[in-house]
């Protein structure tokens, strides 16, 4: 086994971190040695800390012990069957051998092929790529997932984790080819407490293509899930992503994008429900390499308690005039026991664009609960009314019922509980 | 119906008194019309009335139907029979005007111990109520107020208002912002509403709305104070004169 030793006195969690990946490749029948040489890195280099910029609201290094990680918790059940989220969803299990394919137009191979960790998506990350790092060193399970071009599938691929009790690898990587037409849900539902768990998934969209790509993130209280999606967007591709945190302990939620051809254009919305004992980050890059392309970048986070995170970085390369991009980020705090962190970045090199972002936080607005109240409207109602509004706003502009359908009933659920 | 008493009322957060004993009294049936200049207190008055919690009531009580007020939130307000048009009713973006209108009339009706409204006839009254006041119903599939002109707010504050039957309608400034022809809409929405036990406070600046709604009594507000108390032809008196010359006599 490898000899490296920590260049630093590792934490507690830290620690028992890299030994769980160091038994986990103990015990995979196959050496393979680019795992090895992540766990490697990770044995010398650990977490990263609020020293590193990428890392600086969201301290892994100290953040993982008081979440905790050490997969007590008993292995998930296959008792509660989940339901895909969308009406017409196709489950795909990452990793799992598979010679059924779930649609027409559709392809799905088990692969074998772990994420490239060595260079940083993020430029404010270390040396190297954290997540990825992770990813590789606990050995993720890969699954390649090809829609043809010129098709569209006649239903949503939503892809899952194998249930694991100290937590899920997953690598999906995706091509949809040109002018095709894609829905991919991501699931990550709950395992069990005190598990670690890493998805990375790196998208293709062709020329002409168009993805609905779907986060529905709903890990338990005591977990930590770290995750990162890549995309590259071809000429005139489209994407729309979602992304709903309404769960975990501790969670990153990275997405990184690349305008790879002309009149590529990225709308990304996302709401993160916060309570009592989470931290939620969500750190987002949109590189914009082409001329005429555009972002447009919305989160809505309601606080109950806990610690949200944004770091948003629109980056325009200097061959990429008349880029037109916007980041936004509301909180709407509901109490004192919460907080977020916004960090808006814009880093433009080319002179003929149009950015901007804008952070907004605030509580419920006296006026309109007066309103609603005096048409008869209890206060808790009236106050759940308008939570509801601030975050539906965000959903309804996906425009396609049923996703709207399936994500509204995700979000009540969470604010019927917590709200 | 209403009994202002000796009402004493500041703004909670400056401390500022706006109303200095103001007495009034409006019978079941009656509309009642409050003028006064700017500033004299009179969308302090509709405020209050319906619960608003940015003014604190130092002295001085309001009774409604006999029994004070004063500890019932604007919810509870509202389910006992109380209803203010505002003067600017607000836009609230993600809320569904028709989740909002349904929201409300079942509230009310819970609160009174009234089973909830079945779809089918849930629609049917807004759909008819909408067609009294002119109201395309395809705004009604809008946010609530969100995108409406000054004009169809102020009808859909009427349309609110005849959907939740009140018992006590207060009418902040509702012809402010509007031109003749809305004015006379939102007027006969008004007048289609008078019934033996509904009271209207109408609070404006100027007697044209009187015109629409004739009033039993007006009420001269002025320095949070009620300094004349007459029938519908002091609206014209004051509409001649101004207010100097009532307020000259007062002093």
């Amino acid at each position: 086994m490898s000899v490296t030793a920590p260049s630093r006195a590792f934490s507690q969690a830290e620690q028992s971190l890299v030994d769980r990946a160091a038994a986990a490749l103990m015990r995979s029948a196959a050496g393979n040695s680019e795992r090895q040489n992540a766990l490697s890195m990770l044995k010398q280099e650990g977490l990263p800390s609020r020293r590193t910029e990428a890392w600086h609201y969201t301290d892994l290094r100290n953040l993982l012990g008081r979440v905790g990680s050490a997969g007590t918790g008993a292995p998930a059940g296959d008792a509660d069957i989940l339901a895909p989220l969308l009406p017409n969803g196709h489950v795909v299990e990452i990793g799992a051998a598979t010679d059924v394919n779930p649609l027409a137009g559709v392809t799905v191979q088990q692969v074998d092929k772990l994420p490239e960790w060595k260079t940083a998506l993020n430029h404010l990350d270390r040396e190297f790529d954290t997540i990825r790092l992770l990813s590789v060193a606990f050995g993720a399970k890969a699954t390649k997932i090809d829609v043809a071009a010129g098709e569209t599938p006649g239903g949503s691929i939503e892809l899952r984790a194998e249930p694991s009790a100290s937590g899920s690898h997953t690598y999906a990587i995706c091509d949809v080819g040109d002018e095709a037409k894609a829905v991919f849900v991501e699931r990550l539902s709950a395992t069990s407490a005190g598990s670690l768990a890493t998805s990375v998934a790196d998208l293709k969209i062709g020329d002409g293509a168009e993805v609905l790509w779907i986060v529905d993130q709903e890990k338990g209280a005591g977990e930590t899930h770290l995750s990162q999606f890549n995309v590259t967007l071809g000429k005139d591709a489209k994407l729309l992503l979602f992304v709903l945190n309404a769960g975990g302990g501790l969670v990153r939620s990275e997405v990184h994008a690349i305008t790879e051809g002309e009149g590529a254009e990225i709308r990304i919305r996302g709401v993160n429900l916060l309570k009592e004992g989470q931290h939620v980050d969500v750190t987002t890059t949109l590189n914009h390499l082409v001329p005429n392309t555009t972002a447009t970048e919305t989160f809505r986070n309601v606080v109950t308690g806990g610690q949200g995170v944004f770091q948003g970085m629109i980056r325009v390369s200097q061959d990429a005039q008349k880029t037109d991009a916007k980041m936004a980020c509301n909180s709407l705090l509901l109490s004192d026991d919460g907080g977020f962190s916004a960090k808006p970045e814009l880093e433009i090199f080319a002179d003929d664009v149009q950015c901007g972002h804008g952070a907004t936080a605030g509580e419920i607005d006296a006026d309109h609960l007066f309103y609603l109240m005096s048409r008869g409207i209890p206060e808790r109602q009236a106050r759940a009314l308008l939570v509801r509004a601030f975050v539906d706003e965000v959903v309804e502009e996906i425009d396609d019922e049923p996703v709207v359908e399936a994500l509204e009933a995700r979000i009540d659920r969470w604010l019927e509980a917590h709200g | 119906m209403l009994e202002i008493k000796n009402l004493h009322a500041r703004v909670a957060e400056t401390g500022t008194e706006i109303l200095r004993g103001v007495d009034l009294t409006v019978k079941p049936g009656e509309i009642a019309a409050i003028m006064g200049p700017n500033g004299s207190g009179k969308s302090t008055l509709s405020y209050i009335i319906s619960g608003r919690e940015d003014y604190e009531v130092t002295e001085g009580d309001i009774l409604y139907n006999g029994e004070s007020i004063l500890e019932m939130d604007p919810a509870e307000r509202a389910a006992a029979g109380v209803f203010l048009a505002f003067q600017y009713p607000l836009e609230i973006p993600g809320v569904a005007t028709m989740t909002f209108l349904r929201t409300a009339l079942n509230s009310q009706r819970k609160a009174r111990g009234e089973a909830e409204l079945t779809t089918p006839e849930f629609m049917r009254r807004v759909k008819d109520a909408a067609g009294e006041l002119k109201i395309d119903f395809n705004m009604l599939k809008r946010p609530l107020n969100v995108g409406f002109s000054g004009g169809e707010k102020k009808r859909a504050e009427i349309l609110q208002m005849s959907l939740l039957e009140p018992k006590l309608c207060v009418m902040d400034e509702t012809d402010s912002g509007l031109d003749i022809d809305a004015l006379r809409i939102v007027a006969d929405g008004v007048n289609a509403l008078r019934a033996p036990e509904r009271a209207f406070l109408v609070i404006t600046h100027y007697q044209r709305l009187l015109e629409h709604i004739v009033p039993d009594t007006v009420h001269v507000l002025y320095k949070g104070r009620i300094i004349r108390t007459g029938g519908k032809e002091l609206a014209l008196e004051l509409e001649a004169n101004g207010y100097a010359d009532v307020i000259g006599e007062a002093a």
